[in-house]
C-alpha cells in the first residue's frame, strides 16, 4: 500500500473530472514502454504507468494495487493517456448484442 | 520510438457485471468463487467500533465486511475480459452504486431466504433507481433451498419480468450459470442488430 507523501488534490490539481468518461472496468495499457517518460513522472504517475505496462489493467485494479482512491486512479490516468503514453481500450457504453453473444458462449463454457 | 498510434497489442473489451445484496448474503464469496485472480478489495477486520454499524446477527458467522470495492476478473476469450464488481452492502456506501452500475451488463442480486428482507434495497434500487437490466439470485446456503423459488419472488414482490434463480456461491459452475442468466436476460431486452446495422459497420 502507498502512503500519501502529499493530499490527493495536490496529485490532481484539484481536479475530479476526465477528459473521458472512465468506469471502473475500462481497460488501461501501456502501447510501447519508455523509460525515460517513466523516469520524469511523479512517483504515484509512475506505479500506474509501471503496472499498466505489465497488462491492460482496469481503472479498478489500478487503483488498488497503486493504492490510489478511484477518483484520484481517474485522473492520473486521465493525464497519462492524453499524452498518448497510455491507451485506453474503448469502452462499451451501450452493451451490444455481438458482445452478449461472446459472454453468453464464454460463460457456456464454464457452465 | 515506434508511434503510439500503433499499439502492439489488440484493442480488449471489458464488460462488467455487478455483483449486489444484502450484508452477509455471499457477494464475496461469488466473486472469489469464479475470479481467476483472487478477488481484489479493500476488506477490513471488523472492529468494535463498527460493530454498532454493520449489526451482526447471531448465525450469520461473517467476520469481515466489505468497506470499497470488490471485484474479480475472469477471461473470456483472448480480447474480452469480464469484471465482476460487488457492491458495498451496507447503506452508507449507495453512492457508489450509481459509479459501478454505469456501462455493466446487468446485474445480479443475491438473496438468503432465511434473511429476504436484506435483498429489499438492492431489489429496490435496480426497480427505481437504475436501468440495468438484473436477476435476483437465492444463495444456497449450505447447498439446501430452503423455501421454493416462487415464495421467494412473492415475498420480494418480484415483477414477472425479473428472472428468479438460485446458485451456489461457493460452486464456480453454479456461479457460470447465475451470470449466463443474467447476461440472457440483458440478450432479452436489447435490441438484435439488423443486417443493415452490421454491414454499416
Amino acid at each position: 500500500m502507498t502512503y500519501w507523501k502529499v493530499r490527493p488534490y495536490v496529485l490532481t490539481a484539484g481536479r475530479t473530472r476526465t477528459r473521458q468518461p472512465l468506469l471502473v472496468h475500462t481497460l488501461v495499457s501501456v502501447p510501447h514502454y519508455d523509460a525515460v517518460f517513466a523516469s520524469a513522472l511523479l512517483p504515484e504517475a509512475r506505479t500506474l504507468y509501471e503496472h499498466a505496462r505489465r497488462a491492460a489493467r482496469s481503472v479498478a485494479e489500478l487503483s488498488a494495487v497503486c493504492g490510489m482512491s478511484l477518483g484520484v486512479t481517474r485522473v492520473v490516468v486521465d493525464d497519462l493517456a492524453a499524452t498518448d503514453r497510455l491507451l485506453i481500450h474503448t469502452d462499451h457504453h451501450n452493451v451490444d448484442f455481438r458482445l452478449l453473444e461472446r459472454l453468453r458462449d464464454g460463460l457456456r463454457k464454464l457452465a | 520510438m515506434a508511434s503510439a498510434s500503433l499499439p502492439d497489442a489488440p484493442l480488449l473489451t471489458s464488460a462488467k457485471i455487478v455483483i449486489a445484496g444484502g450484508f452477509g448474503v455471499g457477494k464475496t464469496t461469488c466473486v472469489a468463487s469464479i475470479s481467476e485472480i483472487p478477488p481484489i478489495n479493500t476488506e477490513a477486520w471488523m472492529t468494535a467500533a463498527s460493530e454498532t454499524v454493520d449489526r451482526m446477527d447471531p448465525g450469520i458467522d461473517k467476520k469481515t465486511t466489505t468497506v470499497a470495492m470488490d471485484f474479480g476478473r475472469l477471461t473470456i476469450g483472448p480480447d474480452l475480459v469480464l469484471y465482476l464488481f460487488g457492491t458495498p452492502g451496507q447503506p452508507r456506501f449507495w453512492p457508489m452504486w450509481d459509479d459501478l452500475c454505469r456501462g455493466a451488463v446487468g446485474a445480479l442480486v443475491l438473496a438468503d431466504t432465511r434473511n429476504l428482507a436484506a435483498a429489499f434495497p438492492a431489489v429496490n434500487y435496480f426497480e427505481q433507481d437504475s436501468d440495468l437490466p438484473f436477476v435476483v439470485c437465492v444463495n444456497l446456503f449450505d447447498g439446501v433451498l430452503h423455501h421454493p423459488l416462487e415464495e421467494a419472488r412473492e415475498a420480494l414482490a418480484l415483477p414477472a419480468g425479473v428472472p428468479l434463480t438460485a446458485c451456489d456461491a461457493r460452486d464456480p459452475s453454479s456461479v457460470a450459470r447465475a451470470l449466463l442468466t443474467v447476461v440472457e436476460h440483458t440478450m432479452s431486452r436489447t435490441v438484435r442488430p439488423t443486417a443493415g446495422a452490421l454491414a454499416g459497420r
